[in-house]
């Protein structure tokens, strides 16, 4: 099932179920739960001989460490490509993108971080984001970028949390940039330090 | 005063281009620099066409950097509405002319990696603006432009001495054909298309592209509708309390300022959304002809552009 997300402010990202597409090369980006909403996607078009012809699958485990590569090789899909983690999966998406042809359908499943990091490379092509398909499954930890000093942390479960880069605590905001690919998180005891209500589990 | 704040102008150059395009070039009345523009804009002629007044866009197809005139190409329509037969019969250098500012309905997508062009006829008049800005910028461009013949093919010439590498020029008249499902599967991941010319080659143009798998939102394409033709009817105004008739040629915009009421307007051709009105009653059928409107807002008949669609029936009443 699609993870539901709560519409808040324009710029959180909501997704919808991937749809199959006419195109000369499907490339299927997922990641952990993700891999589910491939095999849905496969479920739903006519041709599956000829989509699974023309099918590059990335994947690679989720952060809860939910694993489902055996699944997705067995579709038998033109290449299957399994990475260990999100930053290993990337440079072979760049080269992937650096040799694609207009008429290629885009398939992105799985995690925000997955989603948001692999959309921005695909984005960097030129390639407009509204036609970029998407599906959020599986974990809702957040990828967060400290505003203050702008390091990255993920897999953000609670909120407030402390930078792991600064050691600020920061608040979870819905405030989501799409060529960082993260959420925004900003300071919460600046006018009185040490004032920082408790933790609360909210990404799981 | 609707359609935006006007330029002031002169024609400085009227030069004929080939059998069926003259070229003009304007320049501002007090040798001011005219505002900037970006490849792909158009601007709206005012003609005082011996009392009948017409407005007309064209693509402007100068170089967007040259701010010491605006050059259009205007293809003369035998059968059209007589605004391109005013623009070659009676407009010589030195005469006095009025200009919209510019508007851009056509623009390139500056993050495309590449792009493709595709044009037929006249319709090369926005790309050769846009190749000048790309070519200041340094863009990847390829254009495939078809004509009738090659006496037809006008800035032909200048394209591909200019490009040698990027200009694909066809013939219809020597059975050259655009291949296009080779074209559309080699482009890179990222390439934007821009098609602007007759109607069934924009169709046929984005119907293959979409078939093939491009993205709608990487699809751009431009037709200027003549408001076309049709029987008279009456429409009653219902915010100017007037009820007006509009004639066989006349569009149902230019009888509402024929009757000085101040209607909204940009590019008059069905393209820009601003001259949308609502419709209060309506007793009849409107014949949509924007491609403004979605399908679903034409069949509701809710809403009219009232630059380029007619009316048939009995009672229109729109709020204007």
């Amino acid at each position: 099932m699609l993870t539901p997300v709560t519409p808040t402010i324009r710029s959180r990202p909501v997704y919808a179920p991937l749809e199959p597409k006419p195109g000369r090369l499907h490339l299927m980006v997922a990641d952990g739960e993700g891999a589910d909403a491939l095999i849905d996607l496969l479920g739903k078009v006519n041709d599956r001989s000829q989509m699974l012809a023309l099918a590059h699958v990335m994947y690679t485990p989720g952060p809860n460490g939910t694993d489902r590569s055996d699944a997705l090789k067995a579709l038998g899909v033109a290449q299957f490509f399994r990475a260990p983690t999100i930053p290993a999966l990337l440079p072979r998406l760049i080269k992937v993108l650096a040799d694609a042809y207009m008429g290629t359908q885009f398939y992105l499943a799985g995690t925000e971080g997955l989603i948001g990091q692999t959309e921005r490379e695909i984005m960097a092509t030129g390639f407009p984001v509204g036609a970029i398909q998407k599906e959020h499954r599986g974990s809702t930890v957040r990828r967060v970028q400290c505003v203050h000093c702008k390091g990255i942390t993920e897999s953000v479960a609670t909120d407030p949390f402390k930078c792991s880069h600064c050691g600020l605590n920061l608040f979870v905001r819905d405030h989501y940039s799409r060529r960082i690919a993260a959420f925004q998180g900003v300071n919460i005891d600046a006018e009185d330090p040490g004032l920082v209500p408790e933790p609360v589990v909210k990404f799981t | 005063m609707s359609g935006g704040a006007k330029l002031q102008v002169v024609v400085d150059q009227v030069v004929p281009v080939n059998d069926l395009i003259t070229r003009f070039r304007f320049v501002s009345r007090d040798g001011s620099p005219l505002p900037a523009f970006s490849g792909g804009a158009h601007t709206v002629v005012e003609m005082d066409d011996h009392g009948v007044r017409r407005l007309n866009p064209y693509s402007l197809m100068s170089d967007p950097e040259d701010r010491s005139g605006y050059e259009i190409s205007v293809r003369r329509d035998d059968q059209g509405r007589g605004g391109s037969l005013f623009m070659h019969r009676h407009v010589k250098p030195g005469m006095e002319m009025t200009l919209s500012y510019p508007v851009n309905l056509f623009p390139l997508d500056s993050r495309a990696k590449k792009h493709l062009m595709i044009s037929g006829g006249i319709g090369i008049t926005p790309f050769l603006a846009q190749i000048a800005q790309l070519t200041h910028f340094g863009g990847r461009f390829e254009l495939h432009y078809a004509a009738r013949n090659r006496a037809l093919g006008a800035y032909m010439d200048r394209l591909t001495s200019a490009h040698p590498d990027r200009v694909h020029c066809y013939f219809d008249e020597e059975k050259q054909a655009i291949d296009l499902n080779r074209i559309l599967s080699n482009q890179p991941i990222g390439t934007h298309l821009y098609v602007c010319g007759p109607k069934g080659m924009i169709n046929w143009v984005l119907a293959t592209a979409e078939a093939m798998g491009w993205p709608r939102l990487a699809l751009h394409h431009e037709e200027f509708l003549a408001p076309g033709t049709g029987l008279p009817f009456a429409v009653h105004l219902a915010a100017s309390g007037k009820t007006i008739t509009v004639g066989t040629t006349q569009s149902l915009l230019e009888a509402m300022e024929a009757a000085g009421v101040d209607a909204p307007y940009l590019c008059r051709g069905g393209a820009c959304g601003q001259c949308e009105t609502n419709v209060q009653k309506c007793d009849g059928t409107i014949l949509h002809r924007d491609h403004w409107l979605s399908p679903e807002e034409h069949a509701e008949g809710r809403k009219i552009m009232p630059c380029v669609s007619r009316f048939e029936g009995k009672t229109l009443v729109i709020d204007r």
